[in-house]
């Protein structure tokens, strides 16, 4: 019991993980049906951003508490900028497009970004600065959940909580549904939908580099290619929930984040993402706009 | 006068769309070419970027002293991606830009590709870092040389060292389903399993770049293996050590080659303490090897990455034996390689008939306060 | 210089500002975390500067000229189609074209070296492994992200069977087209009722599942050390030197590629090829009109795949080596773009697109280690200056003559 009990810790834990990047694109999703492959990227520049900004303050001897806050604080301003950027240099004017090329634009700022990160910072793998402290209270269960997937389940949590109230209550969380159901008709209401396009991309953003500082503090490492992966996964996360729909990414990264934990601990590790994709192909098989996405019913 | 800055522009013009027109045309003979060919982009460059480095260095001291025998070397510095297919360009680039020798490729798979190509133009290689056994046992390659020591070299003394100085009965043998991991694994749970002293309770790969591992992690410890071998590189080995103490579990970690790196230590900290790494033998002392990471250092203002050391050796290695040989020539170089031994940071060294190094002494280490320090 | 007005000069120093802001911690600043030691580089700063405004206002050049040009389009009633059309579509210029053309294609590896020749093969098989993928994409608007999956299918049939059944080039090259049109409809049939972005995850996935198994099930397929000492495609028993075989390649690959573009352009006229259309334009009014959907959709992914596996075959006999890490993500991506750069559901648009990303990342190589940096940013130009791809697929429109005492008319009259 105590096995599953672990395995299902470690399966939310990297639920958790793949929401706070699949709410990027199922919200980016949800507002220009643009399947956003630089959003991985967003995630790893986030991640680089806490890095320098973390060691420097550390460096030059600032306690932890004012790092962690400055930390976090850098790392949303300029994910954010970046999310921001990348939509007014390759998405925007591509907004009456065919719908493949802001794909094909947005696998080019993938690779763009990448080699950015590359070329001027490093190659090599660097160590993450030790943000989350090894709470004491925990020490009893530090065999099953650690201190960092405490923090991470937390901060997740408050993270959904406090954008499903933002969506759901502020005027511009309104606009953005408004111009998710319909843009020419939020167009027509007054709603500037450059505007709300550009706040969605902030936002998804913001929470990608809560996701990058989490996940590099947890696992202790960046490297300027651990966007793809994560960005791959989130996405797959996203379409499981019903892309377009933030409660069912959240749901559809928890689904994912447990079977590949539970693939790896029952079966083999080798096969966790031969299961993870099937299980994707079979939920979308019998639910083809995903668990909680709403049928698209062609009307003639 | 008008006339005449006329003339002198017109005629540097030309020379510049000359130059432009026969990129790396210039007249063969004066020059030795050097290709370097590995990972430069995507995300296995962090294993290809240092070894340019080293050549670069090596090369530049060699150019200082006037050369191999009087001939300036040239680098010719080609990406592969570690992709095989990209490889066989890589490979056909630099063979057509009459390149002589090269240091490279990094991945085995790239080089089981290229190395064909390289072998009709009879062309020289040394690999700082394909450790497939295939590479050198098939005897199918008679050019190519390696300055690492092949998979199989080094699961031996992995393997020994955990069944009979830690005495472990059950082995977890985990990698990273890389073609160097995988095949390292591959080879240890053989030798676990013929000599009868222990068995093999667990052998998984695990994704390289996931977000987290404690599921494998947990799974080790389910398993109650007394030793993990672990087969891959320094990113990975890291994340799971790390894991592996958060989880408050003491088992032994015993690593390749790929982990035995500095890096390693910087990323994993304190988790790294205790780990055990096979790798060339202890260099500290070895004033060149101290040379050259002084002189990275220098150059680059950074440490040196991946497989720095097996390439600065790589490349030591190729200029002596120009220069002994009198020549790039397939047959003269390769017994020049075979016989001639040349000091280098991982020691002195010269190649077998296979084309393996002889003299890189194998040696377990362990990581102690933050520095390897070898075991007997 | 009425080109740049000082506002323009002034927004470019407001872009040049923003990034200075945002490559700020990534371009200036650099720590060692071990020696704890911080480098600032404001060089770099400066040069993010300069570099950010003068490209800003080369756009803003670029915008005004273009805004010119679309006043004068608009006052011309005609619209401008592309250059290359132009030139194509005029009979002068046609036949010498194609003939200087064709000269050039054929004496290719005789006038260059044979890197040239081996990368210009390598193109010839990413043009028709677009032409696979166009039937999906372009012409069925099937979006694909896995597309590499058959190509895999294809280079391990040939490498498989040839290791332990010891078939030839010639005796796999089917073979392997076949296995992979089996794939194309096995992933077919469940993702029948799936459409647009849900459709293109699967097949990522689908994609991802085949590397994973080849990777992890050693046993059958070597896993990631993969399968050396394929042998290249023999000709009637002939000895060939590696520069022969290279050259024999490409006029294979020459000739495969004809065969190619022959039966792609037969398909996109027959009664299949408007199916395709149509279903891509309404799959509802598709259905309606009595069309088969999902025998249709099926026939589409086999025969995409059936391309993607020949050129598999090839591919395994042209490298001699294959292992999964050939098979990621972003070869199905690079595939894809190929298809929407050269323009959807257009052969020429296929060629154009896969000769630049091809050869692309090839003539880029003496920038070094800028060389991925410069192709993502040119893939992003690309798309944002030509949106539509280079070349639209034209439609074709179908004209109904009718005759002057048709009894339609008269009944319509």
């Amino acid at each position: 019991m105590d096995y599953f009990i672990e395995l299902f810790c470690s399966g939310l834990t990297r639920g958790a993980i793949y929401a706070l990047i699949a709410l990027g694109y199922t919200m980016v999703y949800g507002i220009i049906g643009l399947i956003n492959f630089a959003h991985g990227e967003i995630y790893m520049i986030g991640a680089f951003t806490a890095f320098i900004v973390a060691t420097v303050l550390s460096i030059y001897g600032f306690p932890l508490a004012a790092i962690v806050v400055v930390t976090g604080i850098s790392a949303a301003i300029w994910s954010s900028a970046y999310g921001y950027t990348v939509e007014k240099i390759a998405y925007k004017p591509l907004r009456n497009a065919p719908r493949l090329t802001p794909l094909i634009s947005a696998i080019g700022m993938s690779i763009l970004l990448q080699n950015y990160v590359l070329l001027a910072q490093t190659s090599d793998f660097l160590p993450f600065p030790e943000l989350i402290p090894e709470f004491a209270f925990m020490e009893p269960v530090a065999h099953i959940i650690g201190s960092s997937d405490l923090v991470i389940l937390v901060t997740t949590a408050i993270s959904m909580l406090l954008l499903t109230l933002f969506i759901k209550f502020t005027r511009l969380g309104k606009a953005m549904r408004a111009t998710a159901q319909d843009k020419t008709m939020a167009l027509l209401v007054g709603i500037n939908v450059d505007r709300v396009i550009s706040a969605t991309f902030i936002v998804g953003s913001l929470l990608a580099a809560i996701g990058g500082l989490l996940i590099a503090s947890h696992i202790g490492q960046i490297n300027f290619a651990i966007g793809f992966i994560a960005g791959i996964k989130a996405f797959t996360a996203a379409v499981l929930g019903g892309i377009g729909s933030i409660p069912g990414a959240v749901l559809g990264s928890l689904i994912l984040g447990l079977t590949e934990s539970f693939a790896t601990g029952y079966v083999s590790s080798d096969y966790e993402d031969v299961f993870a994709f099937s299980l994707l192909v079979l939920i979308l098989i019998f639910k083809p706009s995903g668990l909680l996405g709403r049928a698209n019913i062609g009307k003639v | 006068m008008e006339l005449t800055t006329r003339t002198r522009n017109l005629v540097t013009l030309a020379a510049v769309i000359l130059v432009l027109l026969l990129p790396g045309a210039a007249v063969a003979g004066d020059t030795i070419r050097i290709g370097v060919a590995g990972a430069h982009s995507g995300d296995l460059a962090s294993y290809g970027l240092p070894t340019v480095n080293a050549a670069r260095l090596v090369v530049n001291e060699v150019n200082a002293r006037g050369g191999i025998n009087g001939k300036k070397i040239e680098l010719l510095i080609e990406d592969d991606m570690c992709k095989p297919e990209l490889a066989t360009n890589t490979a056909t680039k630099l063979v057509s830009q009459g390149v002589d020798v090269v240091i490279g490729h990094i991945c085995s798979g790239a080089t089981k590709a290229a190395l064909p190509i390289y072998k009709e133009a009879g062309v020289i290689l040394i690999s700082p870092s394909a450790t497939s056994p295939e590479l050198t046992q098939s005897g199918q390659y008679p050019n190519f040389f390696r300055t690492i020591a092949s998979d199989d070299r080094q699961a031996k003394p992995e393997v020994e060292y955990v069944l009979n100085v830690l005495a472990a009965k059950k082995v977890a043998v985990i990698h990273d389903k890389g073609d160097y991991g995988k095949g390292l694994a591959e080879i240890a749970r053989k030798l676990i399993q013929d000599s009868g002293k222990g068995e093999v309770v667990l052998f998984e790969g695990v994704t390289p770049g996931a977000v987290d591992y404690s599921a494998i992690v947990q799974k080790i410890k389910q398993s109650q293996a007394d030793a993990v071998i672990f087969g891959g590189y320094h990113p990975e080995a890291s994340k799971i050590v790390s894991m592996m103490r958060k989880k408050r579990m003491n088992t032994a970690f015993v690593s390749d080659d790929g982990v035995k790196d500095n890096t390693f230590i910087k990323v994993a900290g304190k988790d790294a303490e205790r780990v055990y790494v096979t790798g060339p033998r202890d260099n500290s002392q070895n004033p060149l090897a101290q040379a050259a990471n002084a002189a990275h250092k220098k150059s680059y203002s950074a440490d040196p990455g991946a497989f720095y050391e097996s390439s600065y050796s790589a490349a030591l290695a190729l200029v002596n034996g120009i220069e002994k040989a009198g020549s790039t020539d397939m047959a003269l170089l390769s017994k020049a390689l075979q016989t001639e031994k040349v000091d280098t940071p991982v020691g002195t060294i010269h190649f077998d008939e296979n084309g393996d190094a002889v003299g890189v002494g194998f040696a377990m280490y362990q990581v102690r306060e933050g520095k390897f320090v070898e075991v007997k | 210089m009425t080109m740049i007005s000082r506002q323009d000069v002034k927004r470019s120093l407001l872009v040049s500002l923003w990034f200075v802001f945002l490559s700020f911690p990534i371009m200036v600043i650099q720590v060692n975390p071990v020696e704890r030691t911080v480098v600032w580089r404001w060089s770099n700063m400066l040069t993010v500067a300069v570099a950010s405004f003068l490209l800003s206002l080369l756009v803003r050049v670029w915008l005004f000229r273009q805004e010119k040009r679309l006043v004068q389009v608009q006052l011309s009633p005609s619209p401008q189609p592309s250059i290359f059309h132009d030139l194509l579509k005029q009979q002068k210029f046609r036949y010498p074209l194609v003939i200087a053309g064709s000269v050039i294609v054929l004496a290719f590896p005789l006038l260059f070296s044979s890197y040239q020749a081996n990368i210009m093969t390598t193109a010839l098989m990413y043009i028709v492994l677009g032409l696979g993928l166009n039937i999906v994409v372009g012409l069925a608007g099937l979006l694909d992200l896995g597309y590499v999956a058959f190509y895999a299918v294809g280079a391990y049939s040939y490498a498989l069977l040839n290791l332990h059944f010891d078939l030839g080039f010639w005796a796999a090259l089917p073979v392997g087209g076949l296995l992979a049109a089996l794939f194309g409809v096995l992933l077919g049939f469940p993702v029948l009722r799936l459409r647009g972005d849900y459709l293109a995850i699967v097949t990522l996935g689908f994609g991802e599942i085949i590397r994973l198994i080849l990777e992890n099930w050693s046993a059958f397929s070597k896993g990631p050390s993969g399968i050396s000492n394929i042998p290249r495609p023999g000709f009637f028993g002939v000895e060939m030197s590696l520069d022969q075989a290279m050259t024999f390649m490409y006029y294979l690959m020459l000739g495969l590629l004809a065969a190619t573009i022959f039966v792609v352009n037969r398909l996109q006229d027959s009664r299949l090829g408007r199916a395709w259309v149509a279903l891509r334009e309404d799959e509802t009014a598709c259905q309606a009109m009595g069309i088969d959907k999902a025998g249709t959709k099926l026939i589409a992914f086999a025969l995409g795949a059936f391309w993607a596996g020949l050129i598999g075959v090839i591919f395994a006999a042209k490298t001699t080596f294959v292992n999964p890490a050939s098979f990621t993500f972003m070869e199905s991506a690079i595939i894809l773009s190929i298809v929407v750069l050269g323009g959807m559901g257009s052969i020429t648009g296929v060629i154009f697109g896969a000769l630049i990303l091809i050869l692309l990342p090839e003539y880029l190589r003496p920038l070094s280690e800028y060389r991925m940096l410069a192709f993502g940013a040119i893939l992003v130009a690309m798309m944002i200056f030509k949106p539509e791809g280079f070349i639209t697929g034209s439609r074709r429109v179908y004209r109904f003559q009718a005759q002057k005492n048709s009894p339609i008319l008269k009944d319509d009259e």
